[in-house]
């Protein structure tokens, strides 16, 4: 069919080069014949016009399929980027799963004992095995959304239990960085409604973003959930360096990273917030940030709560 | 006696660390470098547990999975898959077909594999 290929590049229907090519036609036909019927009033002899008309007709029809041409090679190597960035990162979980097993094996010891002086060496290497891992995982999931391939479990999830889960296993990482990090739950929350690895994913997002751009002297990090109307509402508020106030539109947007952020100090691929905006809006929440500079960002979201059908 | 698992995976230096690991842990290690061979090995040795890969050469873990569902002498030996797919429908198609545990690779260590398995034997 003709519109095919707005599947194809994951398009709406009035951002299809197809489509636009087809409404410009039109356009194109309309004006040539309503310009040549007034014409024909006015004009003595309508050949002229018609000749005119003609003319233009042509010439508007070739520059909007050039127009249109353009547009479909973007869109096409949008989706091979896309589709080559999908097939690289998940290329990429075979040697690391290989690393991650095989020094696992040389940690253990039972090769072998490790001498003290070599922990450090090992720790690295097991450090940026994971950072990898994270990165591949990061733009694998970036892919499918954008290729619209990005598909939701739909659970009942105890978000509290989740949250504690992720705070313990970040509380080594808090306190390396001087950071205290404090909760507020209400008492009896309702389960919400969405993928349980998924939630945990943003959740461990947010904190880590909390806690790495907290400022170098003491601070603290607090994270708050409550049921608000029909939803659950989960807030957490840091002391850091906070995002600029022009940054703050784009903070959403892949591979975007604040203009204040020492890059080479922090690691981050500016990812994060736009995977996790992705994954509360297609569990149907909203996600919402406020920051000031120097003074500290508040990021919070909803959920549905779980209902029993 | 020592419990069989056949470990059907594609990537030689998978099949190295599991091995020892395994092997040190107490278990008999069978392993099959594609799906065709991993299956004629299943039906052949009836091994306590099998351990598959998704992405195989000559034959692809589901395919593999619903062969040994359709063979009773193979039916009923508990399958681990440990891929590196984490796609929706390939985990729904795997427990559809009755494995106990979908594990991606990057997101599970030697030591909880191990768990998974002892888990599984114990049965």
């Amino acid at each position: 069919m003709l519109f095919e290929e707005c599947k194809k590049y994951h398009l709406p229907l009035y951002r299809c080069p197809s489509f636009i090519f087809f409404v410009l036609g039109l356009i194109n036909i309309f004006s040539i014949l309503t310009s040549y019927s007034i014409a024909n009033k006015i004009v003595e002899d309508p050949r002229i016009v018609a000749l005119i008309c003609a003319f233009l007709a042509c010439f508007l029809l070739i520059l909007s399929y050039f127009a249109t041409k353009t547009f479909e090679a973007l869109a096409e190597s949008n989706r091979i980027k896309s589709e080559f960035v999908a097939i690289a990162s998940h290329q990429l979980k075979t040697p690391i799963s290989n690393l991650k097993f095989a020094l696992e094996i040389l940690m253990s010891g039972k090769k072998g004992k490790i001498e003290p002086e070599q922990i450090e060496y090992f720790q690295i290497l097991k450090e940026n095995t994971n950072r990898l891992k994270e990165l591949a995982k990061d733009l694998l999931l970036v892919s499918k959304i954008e290729v619209g391939d990005f598909k939701l479990k739909k659970e009942e999830v105890d978000i509290r239990e989740l949250t504690e889960n992720v705070v313990k296993n970040f509380t080594p990482f808090a306190k390396a960085h001087n950071v205290e990090i404090k909760c507020y739950f209400e008492e009896n929350l309702p389960k919400i409604f969405g993928d349980k690895e998924q939630i945990k994913d943003v959740i461990e997002t947010l904190l880590d973003n909390a806690i790495k751009y907290s400022k170098k002297e003491k601070s603290l990090v607090e994270i708050k959930i409550c049921k608000k109307q029909k939803e659950i509402y989960f807030e957490i508020k840091d002391q850091g360096i906070g995002i600029p106030k022009k940054d703050q539109k784009y903070i959403f947007e892949k591979f975007f990273r604040g203009s204040n952020v020492p890059k080479n100090e922090i690691p981050g691929t500016g990812l994060g917030l736009f995977i996790a905006k992705s994954i509360i809006e297609r569990s149907g929440g909203k996600i919402n940030l406020k920051s000031e500079e120097n003074k500290g960002t508040t990021v919070s979201f909803t959920l549905p709560i779980f209902q029993k059908a | 006696m020592r419990k069989k698992i056949l470990f059907i995976e594609d990537e030689s230096a998978l099949q190295k660390t599991f091995g020892d690991f395994l092997e040190k842990e107490g278990f008999e290690l069978i392993s099959a470098l594609d799906g065709e061979t991993g299956l004629k090995l299943a039906e052949k040795e009836i091994p306590d547990l099998i351990l598959l890969d998704l992405i195989l050469p000559k034959m692809e873990g589901v395919e593999v999975l619903k062969k040994l569902r359709e063979n009773p002498k193979t039916k009923d030996i508990p399958v681990i898959v440990l891929t590196n797919v984490d796609d929706f429908e390939k985990l729904e198609k795997s427990l559809e077909l009755g494995v106990k545990a979908y594990l991606v690779k990057t997101d599970f260590t030697l030591e909880e594999v191990l768990q998974k398995i002892k888990e599984e034997l114990k049965e």
